[in-house]
């Protein structure tokens, strides 16, 4: 940490935050009103999502200028770096809370329910029939709830999702190689296959999505395998929606001559949330679908 | 003090002026002004609806606001309380404080400073809103706990996501600190030389990042519980309410010592100034906060003995607790060890930072009572939990902001505030909110239940003791804003150290600071001879 301080770019004031923040409050009134059934919600919800990325293609335009024309060196660089490794940190620690929900229920709360340890009590006065099985189809009421009849075996399209996502962690890889070696042509086509990978995983966890409310009867109202199920893999999915698309932007910056071999922060970012998303959905395979 | 910022380098570019220049800087002190007086709002409409819950309080029976109406103050007093005074202020101290410390030019990621600071209104608006809906405002409880809170009205998804914007202001702010603290530092300001409020304000982002995201998924259950048909929170379809409170208290507790911890920053910068000794036991002092960041992941359930854990859980839970008394102890030790034969003088700030460690500390026992199980069986849910957090909170975190505004003052707005008007704040505060919540350790040990707006008639003697202390501090609390504006407006020079006792790099700049802290990196020299 030497004297480079004594240019660390500070930017001009800007805009940018104060408009994101407004249309994050757009799409959070909107939300909120389309939720409560006012009828001009989901109108507002829709204006503030176009309003929130417009205002972030213009805040990291702004970053990509500054950088592209060399203001940022080495410690603005690296202060980019903790920062995006804090933030995947703090996404961590969000799906840490949706699996936590699911060991909770599923190793104490429903073994309870079917009266394990000290809870003979619990079984016998609110639901004696209640059986304890994973995954939980049969629930202790069936009150209005919709039951599934099965759920998405680990064997079929999740396995081969997980190999999509596996190989897309190789490409991607393998693109940060061509882009330290200089070869542009290595680095575009390593996205291109990442970028349709992360496509095609979403498309057919669409499609899983499809069969399990129309075939199965599987929905976010199948008791608790359904709501650890969609809330879990859901979130996975936007996630990877949202990488597939930061992995599109990398690639189009590419196409136009972006990034060097030594500065390329905004590819490293993208890649480290790729294989965070990578490992999340590993965690998934394993203790949502397999085991 | 837009005055006393002006005088700064000429070479920066251009610079908007008036509403502008706040809603777009991005500079940490105007962001860091931004914050404390955010904060500062936020502590006065909290306050009012403290004010309001001691009204009703002041006498058995309802006299002036209906039952619903009720709840809904004490739970949004302490969203507000919480999440828009206390953390906010924190995050406006670090800004303020932080770069200068260090001997940075600014924050790291100053944009996302801007944006971490303007969630808050926005955040805010949402939230007060709800006070005008149909159903009313939350009155579930700040806790949140299924199925109740699924009972709110209108406000139900207003209160969802104005937690998660500030969940996100909060980590945002969070992020930019451990960026700049790791990556700025100024050559020669090692990690173990950096001031103790530094360090616990590195801590608490640690605890920040780690437990905020919780709480998002914690209230993102509970949406799609109400509004999606899941059932998280529901035995009926193999959920659990009792699931909530474990995720909930997961991110609770560390957040008391997000709540906390910048305070035994402060504390440990102020009573070495005045005691003009170096603070004793610098570096246990830093492994005891981390010790308590580490412990206030894995004692969670001491918030929810009662509802019918494992014994197992139940002892584990009670000694994690009571662990965490050793590194809050050994910083009580170091505290009273730096005034130890110090030649004290007793300025505002050291009169507020001495009530802190007492008073603090008289919550800390009280905690100390409530983590053990077999007694926390009688205090849970009643008034005795009120008077702890209220101690630790009140007497320990807003004590200390207050402490640390009257010690830092001087070095942002350029001049001295008012003594003889700050000591009369110190004294009827510090008499007042003893008198305001000593009263309810007797109320609760005798029964009275928290959350209901009556009683029964024997504790109305200690209820109206309790208000009178109640009215009276809140009204000393004008004192401490004519304190700050008397100070922004004027008043005698502050000189660049202020504090004849004062150390650290922060003092070595003038008062006011530049409106770049450190655009050239200070001297190596000067941080060895600041860090005593």
């Amino acid at each position: 940490m030497s004297e480079a301080h004594a240019h660390y770019y500070v930017p001009e004031s800007s805009g940018w935050p104060v408009l994101v923040t407004i249309s994050l409050f757009t799409i959070v009134c909107g939300g909120a009103l389309w939720l409560n059934q006012y009828t001009p919600g989901p109108m507002i919800l829709a204006v503030g999502f176009l309003a929130f990325f417009a205002m972030l293609f213009g805040w990291f335009g702004e970053v990509i200028r500054e950088s592209e024309s060399g203001r940022y060196s080495h410690w603005e660089d690296v202060s980019f770096r903790m920062g995006m490794m804090w933030f995947i940190f703090s996404e961590v620690m969000f799906f840490a809370a949706f699996f936590g929900a699911l060991f909770y229920s599923r190793v104490l709360s429903v073994e309870w329910l079917a009266g394990a340890g000290a809870k003979a009590a619990t079984h016998e006065f609110l639901w004696p029939n209640f059986m304890a099985e994973w995954p939980l189809l049969k629930l202790p009421s069936d009150y209005g709830f919709q039951l599934a009849k099965d759920v998405i075996p680990a064997w079929g399209v999740p396995a081969v999702n997980t190999a999509i996502l596996l190989t897309s962690g190789v490409t991607v890889t393998w693109a940060h190689w061509g882009l330290k070696a200089n070869k542009r042509a290595h680095l575009i086509v390593g996205l291109m296959f990442t970028v349709a990978l992360g496509a095609f995983f979403v498309y057919l966890q669409a499609l899983e999505y499809g069969h399990a409310y129309s075939e199965l009867g599987l929905t976010l109202n199948s008791g608790i395998y359904g709501a650890t199920f969609f809330l879990l893999t859901g979130f996975h999915g936007f996630h990877v929606t949202m990488g597939t698309l930061m992995l599109f932007v990398i690639l189009l910056r590419s196409i136009k001559g972006h990034f060097t071999e030594e500065h390329h922060f905004a590819f490293e970012a993208v890649a480290w949330y790729w294989h965070f998303v990578d490992v999340v959905w590993v965690g998934l395979f394993i203790f949502v679908y397999w085991i | 003090m837009s005055d006393a910022m002006a005088h700064d380098d000429a070479h920066h570019g251009y610079r908007p002026g008036g509403m502008k220049r706040w809603l777009t800087t991005t500079n940490h002190k105007d962001i860091g002004t931004l914050y404390l007086v955010f904060s500062l709002v936020m502590f006065f409409i909290g306050g009012a609806m403290a004010m309001i819950i001691r009204l009703e309080l002041f006498q058995p029976g309802l006299q002036f606001i209906d039952p619903q109406f009720y709840n809904s103050m004490t739970t949004m007093h302490a969203l507000i309380m919480i999440f828009g005074a206390v953390m906010p202020a924190w995050t406006g101290f670090a800004n303020w404080l932080v770069p200068m410390m260090i001997g940075a030019p600014d924050m790291a990621l100053p944009r996302l400073n801007n944006w971490s600071f303007w969630i808050l209104p926005f955040a805010f608006t949402l939230l007060l809103s709800t006070l005008f809906m149909p159903g009313g405002a939350p009155a579930g409880g700040w806790t949140m706990y299924p199925p109740l809170v699924l009972q709110t009205g209108d406000a139900f998804p207003f209160l969802i996501f104005a937690v998660h914007l500030m969940g996100a202001s909060s980590i945002a702010g969070a992020i930019n600190i451990i960026a700049t603290v790791f990556n700025l530092r100024a050559p020669g300001m090692t990690l173990m030389k950096l001031p103790l409020f530094v360090w616990t304000w590195i801590i608490t982002a640690f605890l920040l990042i780690a437990a905020m995201p919780v709480l998002a998924g914690a209230v993102t259950m509970l949406l799609t519980d109400k509004f999606f048909g899941t059932s998280f929170f529901s035995a009926a379809g193999g959920g659990d309410p009792v699931m909530f409170q474990h995720i909930f208290w997961f991110f609770g507790h560390p957040e008391v010592y997000i709540l906390i911890l910048p305070a035994f920053g402060i504390a440990s910068a102020i009573i070495p100034t005045f005691a003009r000794k170096p603070l004793f036991g610098y570096s246990s002092m830093v492994y005891a906060s981390a010790s308590i960041a580490f412990l206030s992941f894995i004692v969670w359930a001491h918030h929810m003995f009662t509802v019918g854990m494992p014994l197992a859980g139940e002892l584990f839970f009670m000694y994690a607790t009571v662990l965490i008394a050793i590194p809050t102890g050994v910083k009580v030790f170091n505290w009273v060890a730096t005034m130890w034969q110090g030649s004290m003088t007793f300025e505002t700030p050291m009169l507020f930072a001495i009530a802190f460690v007492v008073l603090f500390t008289i919550g800390g026992f009280s905690g100390l009572m409530l983590g053990v199980t077999p007694v926390d069986f009688q205090y849970h849910d009643t008034y005795f939990v009120v008077a702890h957090f209220h101690y630790v909170l009140v007497t320990g975190s807003v004590f200390a902001i207050i402490a640390g505004t009257y010690f830092w003052l001087p070095k942002w707005t350029g001049h001295m505030y008012d003594e003889s008007l700050g000591k009369l704040h110190f004294w009827l505060s510090t008499i007042s909110v003893n008198v305001l919540f000593f009263p309810q350790h007797f109320l609760g040990l005798a029964g009275m239940p928290r959350r209901i707006p009556d009683y029964a008639v024997q504790f109305a003697d200690w209820n109206m003791v309790s208000s009178i202390g109640g009215f009276v501090f809140g009204a000393s609390q004008l004192l401490f804003v004519i304190g700050i504006i008397k100070c922004a407006r004027g008043g005698v020079k502050a000189t660049a150290q202020v504090w004849d006792g004062a150390h650290g790099l922060e003092w070595t700049l003038p008062s006011p600071p530049p409106f770049h802290s450190f655009s050239v990196p200070p001297d190596p020299a000067t941080i060895e001879g600041g860090m005593r």
